[in-house]
């Protein structure tokens, strides 16, 4: 009975994380990833096949060894030549099978022209940068580690880097693309359902490659164009005196020459973009859940939480942090 | 042959065996003592040395694996840090590919293949001796700056920027770089010794169609680390020049590229992967062949196919770059190429089931190891397979399930095959046998501790896993599998570890040997074990592809070596008609010194280019001693 209690546990604990954000190969559910999905079970099945042919003649030849013979003669040297030529031109056809569905797959996957929607992607040591261009620059904004797309549509991902190489991967949606500096790389996903679909950095990239981890969140049309919308407006601020106090320390201290906070003079590009921060699910990328103590945890000492990462310890007082954290928090 | 000797000198045709052999071991024997060991150039000592530095390198990874088993079996485990397990994974790839995998092979060649062969030494004993001590140093260098905690840590690819001047912060990367200069160099000089070897000194008679398979494996092996070998030393002297004195081929700022570096890592990097390979496929056809009792079926096609696997390990190093956004073309040319080398991989399967079934298969240790091999390879043949299908790949590549496909190919593919040679030839190395029991608790364990740590990494890969990273978060569904992958490191261990001290025991206390203990087929089975410094006392003369079984009572035998200096018969590549003796190379120290120059100059200029200048001096120095003529009679034909 205990057992049976554990497996449900273990079970539910999968499908907990898997709402949290699956990110599997096996749990596609974008329109790139299923078909891959289905050509990788197709090879595995193939293969495995293979194998256990070439293991019963293994086995059959192990247990042939039991029965004495007299030596080799040619007559069996000239059949089993035979066998072998079958065994080669068998391996050759199956290969010539797998290259060809390889091929259409590819094929399958082609990159989409009429995108809706097109998104920059920038890989930063040890966060995502995502921009959403709109020819009208005021439209323009940007956010960090999480990105929401429309359900249903083709996107245009366009992958870049500003330091080293990384590597785009959300398995449930699409399979990865690297970005490599100096180059730009492009990416069609498309999610099927509404989800949060977690991926994470596939390419080592240095200290913290383990803590790179994005959301994309797929909505219906409506709901993203809400989320636009709000993306779009400046930072609002909030009344409570706690959040003001912060607003004006993350002025003062270094905080503001490393984050922009659109509709302040806090316009620093080296650390994520913290506009609306406070709408977002997780913050270092992905390493915390977006909670008021984890933002303080997280503001207090960066260099424990994530070794390593661009972000310098900033000696604060406890009320400071207490403020600061408001402050972040406040920025929905 | 000298047939007209003057009698003044005196040759093999004029003594009586126990004479003979007491002239021979004066001249050939390498003095007792730290002096001798410094000195010597005899091919078994040198190849003996390079085996056992080679496992202990083997074992020094294998501490490092565990390591990082021991952080990863627990999610956000703090054992160990981001920094130090950086180093940890990036010393692990580097080490076993560059200090044990490549080397080991080379090492069982630098032993085997003069005795195979039915020569006294390897050619160019000076350089071999030098080629083990530059090792040696390579080794050294990067163990020890691993003990100082600045080891290299971006990866055994270092792929550039972050191996570049602005994110490789100290002489890290170029402690990686250099160790890489010292270990090719000591590889290259092997190859160069091996092809000589084998294409100028076999016995008499040992026409190109009677070449052992091993031996032919590492002839293959051996044209792939001189061809592969420009690439590498371009690679890391671009790294280094970008790091030391500001050039930019790899800073796309400055119109460098950082794709390049990939290109020509992977040139050479895809062939280093057969270099390890191969051998192996001579290993298990000559231990298949002693124990079904039969020749091999298939030579020619197993010749074929080692060859074909040479020259298309060259043609598919992109499948290594299918992610980083190629033309479709591009990667419709290299899925073909890599899916075609699925085709030799298979004759060579089907030609060894072929010879189990033809034969009467006995399952000693060996042989347990090779069935091992053909069941894991075999699997990691497959889901090369795989990966060699873009699509496929996008969706593993950099997971674990790329860590299982290659070490189901570099441990079940290589390592099986070489713990089984190594249960074959200790006989013949050391003069006692290993434990059968010991052996047959070591495959057991190695076999399914093996299997249970990497297969179930295949399915965390397609879970989402990637490669080279210190830790995961609690909410991924990896922690469960992640533990039995950990534990099962343990049985793993515990195998290598029963092997280690079988090796040990044996040594001391094995059972004695004598000559040919399996009933092997090859030459240097026709010696003593070990064998004698002189390697044999006359000359084999070799009649078929199996001399010691088609002529089993005694093998014809070729004379007219000289008896009071070191020489050897030179014989024509295509069918071994002996042309020449040749003399060969004394004892000297002039090796050991020149490789310590060489050290001092490639470390130091990791510090300064101007090392490369006025490092040379003592390189120079060294080398004229190495060189310096000596009153030898000029070779005779
Ligand atoms: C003794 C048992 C072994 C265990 C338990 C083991 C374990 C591991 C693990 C866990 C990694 C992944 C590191 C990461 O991605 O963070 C790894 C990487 C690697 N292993 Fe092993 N390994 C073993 C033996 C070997 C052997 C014998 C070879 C070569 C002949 C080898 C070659 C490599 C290479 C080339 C890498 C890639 C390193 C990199 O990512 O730069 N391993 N190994
Ligand atoms: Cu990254």
């Amino acid at each position: 009975m205990k057992a049976g209690a554990a497996v449900v546990l273990f079970v539910s604990a999968i499908l907990i994380a898997g709402c949290n954000g699956a990110q599997s190969a096996l749990n596609a559910e974008g329109a790139a990833a299923v078909q891959l999905k289905h050509l990788i079970i197709g090879i595995v099945v193939v293969c495995s096949v293979v194998w256990a042919l070439v293991m019963v003649v293994l086995v059959l030849a192990l247990l042939r060894a039991r029965t004495p013979r007299e030596s080799p003669s040619s007559e069996s040297e000239r059949r089993m030549g035979k066998l072998v030529t079958a065994a080669v031109a068998a391996t050759v056809v199956i290969i010539a099978g797998l290259t060809i569905a390889s091929f259409y797959a590819t094929r399958g996957l082609g990159m989409s022209e009429d995108a809706t929607l097109a998104i920059k992607v920038r890989g930063q040591q040890w966060w995502w940068q995502f921009i959403y261009d709109d020819v009208d620059p005021a439209k323009s904004f940007q956010t960090a580690n999480e990105m929401h797309i429309p359900v249903g549509v083709d996107i245009r991902i366009e992958l870049e880097s500003s330091d080293v190489i990384h590597s785009f991967w959300v398995p449930s949606l699409a399979g990865k693309r690297d970005l490599i500096p100096g180059r730009q790389n492009v990416i069609t996903i498309r999610a099927e359902r509404p989800g949060v679909y977690r991926g994470q950095c596939a390419e080592f990239c240095g200290l913290q490659h383990s803590h790179m981890a994005l959301f994309v969140i797929a909505e219906n049309m409506a709901a993203y164009q809400r989320w636009a919308a709000a993306q779009r407006a400046s930072s609002v601020s909030s009344a409570d005196p706690e959040a003001t106090a912060g607003k004006a320390l993350f002025m003062r201290k270094p905080c503001a020459a490393c984050h922009t906070i659109r509709g302040t003079e806090a316009s620093g590009s080296t650390g994520p973009d913290l506009t609306h921060v406070g709408s977002r699910q997780t913050i270092a990328a992905g390493l915390l859940d977006n909670t008021r103590g984890s933002l303080a945890a997280w503001i207090a000492d960066p260099q424990t939480l994530k070794p390593g990462n661009n972000m310098p310890m900033v000696p604060l007082s406890s009320d400071e942090l207490r403020q600061l954290s408001a402050y972040m928090e406040s920025l929905k | 042959m000298t047939n007209d000797n003057k009698p003044a000198q005196p040759t093999d045709l004029m003594f009586g065996d126990d004479e003979l052999e007491r002239r021979l071991a004066q001249t050939w024997r390498t003095p007792a003592g730290v002096w001798g060991a410094l000195t010597t150039v005899d091919h078994k000592i040198i190849g003996r040395r390079y085996i056992v530095t080679a496992f202990v390198f083997l074992a020094l990874g294998g501490l490092l694996a565990l390591a990082m088993r021991l952080q990863l079996a627990q999610p956000e485990a703090r054992f160990i840090g981001p920094d130090r397990y950086n180093q940890i994974f990036t010393m692990h790839g580097s080490n076993m590919m560059f200090l044990f995998a490549v080397p080991v092979m080379e090492a069982m060649a630098v032993y085997l293949v003069p005795l195979m062969v039915g020569t006294r030494n390897i050619a160019f004993p000076r350089l071999n001796a030098f080629s083990y001590w530059i090792y040696l140093a390579g080794g050294l260098l990067l163990w020890i700056s691993f003990a100082l905690d600045t080891a290299p840590d971006v990866g055994w690819f270092a792929y550039v920027p972050l191996s570049g001047p602005q994110y490789g912060a100290g002489k890290r990367a170029d402690l990686w770089a250099q160790m890489i200069t010292f270990t090719e160099v000591a590889a290259l000089a092997v190859a160069v010794e091996i092809v000589v070897t084998v294409f100028k000194q076999r016995a008499p008679g040992m026409s190109l169609d009677r070449i052992p398979l091993f031996v032919w494996s590492m002839l293959v092996t051996a044209f792939l680390v001189i061809m592969a070998m420009p690439a590498i030393m371009l690679a890391s002297s671009t790294l280094i020049l970008d790091r030391l004195v500001g050039t930019h081929f790899y800073n796309p700022a400055e119109g460098g590229d950082a794709l390049l570096w990939q290109h020509l890592f992977w040139f050479f990097g895809h062939p280093e992967v057969y270099i390890i390979f191969l051998p192996a496929v001579g290993m298990v056809s000559t231990i298949i062949a002693t124990f079904s009792r039969r020749p091999v079926f298939g030579y020619l096609p197993l010749v074929m196919a080692l060859i074909a696997t040479g020259i298309l390990a060259f043609g598919l190093w992109v499948h290594h770059m299918f992610v980083v956004g190629l033309p479709k073309l591009g990667e419709s040319f290299f899925t073909a190429s890599s899916m075609a080398i699925a085709i030799p991989a298979g004759i060579q399967i089907f030609c060894w089931l072929a010879t189990l079934w033809g034969g009467q298969p006995v399952l000693k240790t060996p042989m347990l190891f090779v069935l091992g091999f053909i069941v894991t390879f075999v699997i990691g043949g497959l889901t090369g397979v795989m990966v060699a299908s873009v699509p496929f790949d996008t969706q593993v590549h950099d997971t674990y399930f790329v860590v299982a496909h290659f070490h189901y190919v570099l441990v079940g593919g290589a390592v099986f095959p070489l713990l089984g040679a190594i249960y074959y030839w200790f006989p013949k190395i050391s003069g006692r046998m290993m434990s059968e029991t010991l052996g047959r608790w070591a495959f057991a364990l190695i076999f399914a501790g093996f299997n249970l740590t990497f297969f179930p990494m295949h399915i965390l890969g397609l879970e989402g896993m990637p490669r080279r990273i210190y830790t995961y978060q609690p909410e991924m569904p990896w922690a469960g599998m992640n533990m039995f992958v950990s534990f099962s490191a343990l049985i793993l261990s515990l195998g290598f570890l029963v092997f280690f001290v079988d090796v040990i025991r044996s040594t001391r206390s094995g059972q004695i040997a004598g000559e040919n203990p399996w009933g092997a087929s090859t030459l240097e089975w026709a010696t003593s074990s070990p064998p004698p410094c002189f390697n044999f006392r006359r000359i084999p003369v070799v009649g078929a592809r199996d001399p010691l079984w088609s002529q089993p009572d005694e093998l014809t035998v070729a004379g007219g070596l000289r008896t009071d200096r070191r020489e050897l018969i030179v014989s024509s590549v295509v069918e071994a008609q002996p042309e020449a003796s040749e003399s060969s190379p004394r004892n000297s120290i002039w090796p050991l010194l020149a490789a310590l120059a060489t050290t001092v100059m490639l470390i130091w200029s990791i510090f300064s280019p101007w090392a490369v200048i006025w490092g040379s001096i003592p390189i120079g120095i060294t080398l004229t001693g190495w060189f310096w003529p000596k009153q030898t009679p000029e070779d005779e034909s």
